[in-house]
């Protein structure tokens, strides 16, 4: 169980995120909307430890543990996965060299046996077919050089190895033509178990046309001003956000 | 493999730096005269034209000033600096098993014998100013491949060894260059016939163990027309409470339509001034490749020089420089081109940790008439920490019109975004920060045999834990 209580944070001092609470189960996908700015990529980059965010007040448990005092590898290690809205590119480093320390890491801590070096590229061969990547990719510098959709591809292919137990998708349907976004969605909904929780943040209503999320909230200014079923994200997708704007409480 | 990477992780700076006792060195003298050269050219029972070529080096070394530009050498003492050792009763071996004891051991601690045995064509190891070691595959010899210590070469090469020796660097260089002149002992020598591909790396490892030692060796290969070869070197120095000095010179002929490769690993102790001189001449189509890492060394100046004299020649620089705490790295490349549709391409990574200063020296000199001549350059600098230093001294001169130049410089400290990438991934912020390093030298490590490449990233994960207490 993932759960956010009362968190509140700030960068270079301004405030973004004001007292946001939040359950995941595993099993339940979770989609949170808003419009630009309320602090959705913010919340994301929390979660997994950015050092740039400030937490001033609030937990973020993981089965009863608070992670907020651990840098982003412990959380990696404990199960929190983040698809990033913008993948970064590492020069010099492929993406079998990189995906195989982080798959020992991971594997490591929960003591699972370490997979061969040939057990792993045949894994990873595996994955690249089903998110229809060139095999060739494996020995390509991680991201650079990848079109936009490449790179979301590659995100989602990187929850399937690490097998979280709480996947953050941020934006990861944004840049994205219909077949790509038809592959990324497919390969989230193969994911989604009753074991992992999916917290889905996106600005358009697009992506779920292909992945059902359980419940549905709307962030504006660093709040979640109101949650619902999946008929919430229909009801904004013809009424936009402007009607849910008196909910923010004001500071 | 597994040989050979068993011996790399067990390859620590405290190897490195630890010392041989050194009963042979007893008696050995210190400072440079007149007397000096006299007496290694006898010792080594030269031929008359190379004793008078040391006493003319010497004395223009003498009336050399010290180089203007680049680090401050004032910690050198010339007069408290042996010039020429030779270990005991030594001789060149041709097998291991001659080989005396004190000595194998070290060599078995850099694993040389299984290197040699696995990968090479042949490896000659030098210690101190004799080579201990010297072995070529029967395979090459027998199309008449020389590879060879220096002295011995001279002993049974005299000829081909005068109409080449110091003619690509002269005395008249630099000072560096002149006292090599006046104090040059062993080295290499490789000659590759017309039209012979040696296909294998020939491999040689370089190593001072005495206090206040020199080591002057020099490296003479000559690749005749259409000829082909690989050679590769490995440095590294015992350290001491004394500085020493390392002037070594390296002097490659490519001939019409030759191909040939040079690759060093100079991990020198952090006491020893790193003082090389390195150039090929390139004739016409030839091609001249140089890789090199500087991880050792309190101070390096080293700048691997090809001037490409035939039309069509080529020439590739790849090179990594790491400096630590109080190491100066000033290393870089010249390219000169003369002649026409000339290309080079320079490719220069540097890293600064821990108040260590790096620095890309480079020159590209194209002259009147080198019409069609093409040049890339790029050097990228990565910074750990905030209190280490980087800078970019390039220098160009052109004088021809008809030429097409590209030169990219970036400085960079390893990005926060970067660094939580890899972490989120569940690396650790140490590991993380090693495999954006080693992504950052990628490219030239590549370019490298198997074994220095991971001989090289071996090195930088010891430079990377290293508080910068060692060495």
């Amino acid at each position: 169980m993932f759960s956010i209580k009362n968190l509140k944070v700030s960068i270079n001092e301004k405030p973004i995120l004001q007292g946001l609470s939040l359950k995941i189960k595993p099993g339940e996908i979770h989609a949170i909307m808003g419009p630009n700015g309320s602090g959705k990529s913010t919340l994301a980059n929390t979660i997994m430890g950015h050092p740039k965010y400030t937490i001033s007040h609030g937990e973020i448990l993981m089965d009863g543990e608070n992670l907020v005092s651990l840098k982003a590898d412990k959380r990696a290690r404990a199960g929190v996965f983040l698809a990033f809205q913008y993948p970064k590119e590492i020069p010099g480093v492929t993406v079998l060299s990189f995906l195989q320390m982080a798959v020992a890491a991971v594997r490591k801590v929960r003591g699972e046996p370490q997979l061969n070096p040939i057990e792993f590229r045949k894994l990873l061969r595996s994955l690249l077919a089903e998110f229809s990547l060139d095999a060739k990719f494996m020995n390509r510098y991680i991201n650079e050089g990848f079109s936009g959709g490449e790179k979301k591809k590659m995100e989602i292919l990187q929850m399937a190895l690490l097998e979280p137990k709480i996947a953050v998708l941020d934006e990861t349907d944004s840049g994205l033509d219909v077949d790509a976004l038809k592959i990324v969605a497919e390969g989230i909904n193969r994911l989604a178990s009753p074991k992992r929780g999916i917290l889905l943040i996106t600005h358009y209503q697009r992506i779920l046309h292909y992945i059902k999320p359980h419940f549905v909230h709307v962030m504006i200014e660093g709040q979640i001003v109101k949650s619902g079923g999946p008929e919430l994200a229909q009801q904004l997708e013809q009424e936009g956000y402007d009607w849910l704007r008196p909910l923010v409480t004001p500071l | 493999m597994t040989a050979t990477l068993n011996y790399i992780k067990d390859l620590n700076r405290e190897t490195l730096d630890k010392a041989n006792s050194t009963h042979y060195m007893k008696g050995a003298r210190k400072g440079l005269s007149r007397e000096l050269v006299e007496y290694i050219s006898k010792e080594k029972n030269e031929p008359r034209w190379m004793l008078e070529h040391r006493l003319k080096s010497l004395e223009v070394f003498l009336k050399k000033p010290m180089p203007s530009f680049g680090p401050d050498l004032s910690g050198l003492d010339f007069d408290d600096i042996i010039y020429y050792a030779k270990p005991g009763e030594v001789t060149n071996a041709h097998s291991w098993d001659q080989v005396p004891e004190d000595i194998k051991r070290t060599f078995e601690r850099l694993g040389i014998p299984e290197a040699e045995r696995k990968y090479l064509a042949g490896a000659g190891a030098q210690y101190e100013s004799k080579n201990v070691y010297h072995r070529l595959k029967e395979k090459w010899s027998k199309v008449n491949v020389i590879f060879e210590d220096m002295d011995t070469a001279l002993q049974l090469y005299p000829e081909l060894v005068q109409q080449y020796f110091m003619k690509c660097v002269t005395m008249h260089d630099h000072k560096f260059a002149a006292l090599h002149g006046a104090v040059w002992s062993g080295g290499t020598f490789i000659y590759i016939p017309a039209g012979v591909n040696v296909n294998q790396p020939l491999q040689a490892y370089f190593r001072m163990n005495a206090s206040s030692m020199g080591q002057f060796e020099h490296t003479l290969i000559i690749v005749e027309k259409g000829a082909q070869g690989n050679y590769i070197e490995g440095c590294s120095a015992a350290k001491y409470e004394t500085p020493s000095i390392h002037a070594g010179l390296v002097e490659i002929f490519v001939k019409e339509d030759a191909r040939f490769r040079y690759s060093s690993v100079e991990n020198w102790s952090r006491n020893t001034y790193n003082l090389n001189t390195k150039r090929a001449i390139v004739e016409k189509n030839g091609v001249m490749e140089w890789i090199g890492g500087n991880m050792g060394s309190g101070c390096t100046m080293l700048y691997p020089c090809s001037v490409l004299r035939g039309e069509g020649s080529s020439a590739d620089h790849l090179g990594i420089a790491f400096a630590n705490t109080n190491q100066i790295q000033d290393t870089g490349a010249k390219v000169i081109h003369v002649a026409p549709n000339t290309t080079s391409k320079v490719v220069m990574k540097s890293l600064s940790k821990n108040g260590g200063k790096a620095v890309y020296r480079g020159l590209l000199n194209i002259l009147k008439g080198a019409k069609g001549a093409k040049s890339q350059i790029k050097c990228d600098a990565l910074i750990l920490d905030d209190h280490s230093v980087s800078d970019t001294v390039p220098d160009m001169k052109i004088a021809e019109n008809d030429v097409s130049i590209g030169h990219e410089a970036s400085v960079g400290k390893i990005s926060e975004e970067q660094l939580f990438y890899a972490m989120s991934r569940g690396l650790c912020e140490d590991e993380a920060t090693a495999l954006i390093v080693n992504g950052f030298i990628e490219p030239i490590v590549k370019a490298m045999p198997l074994e220095y490449a991971v001989e090289m990233n071996r090195l930088i994960e010891l430079e990377m834990e290293s508080a910068g207490a060692v060495g």
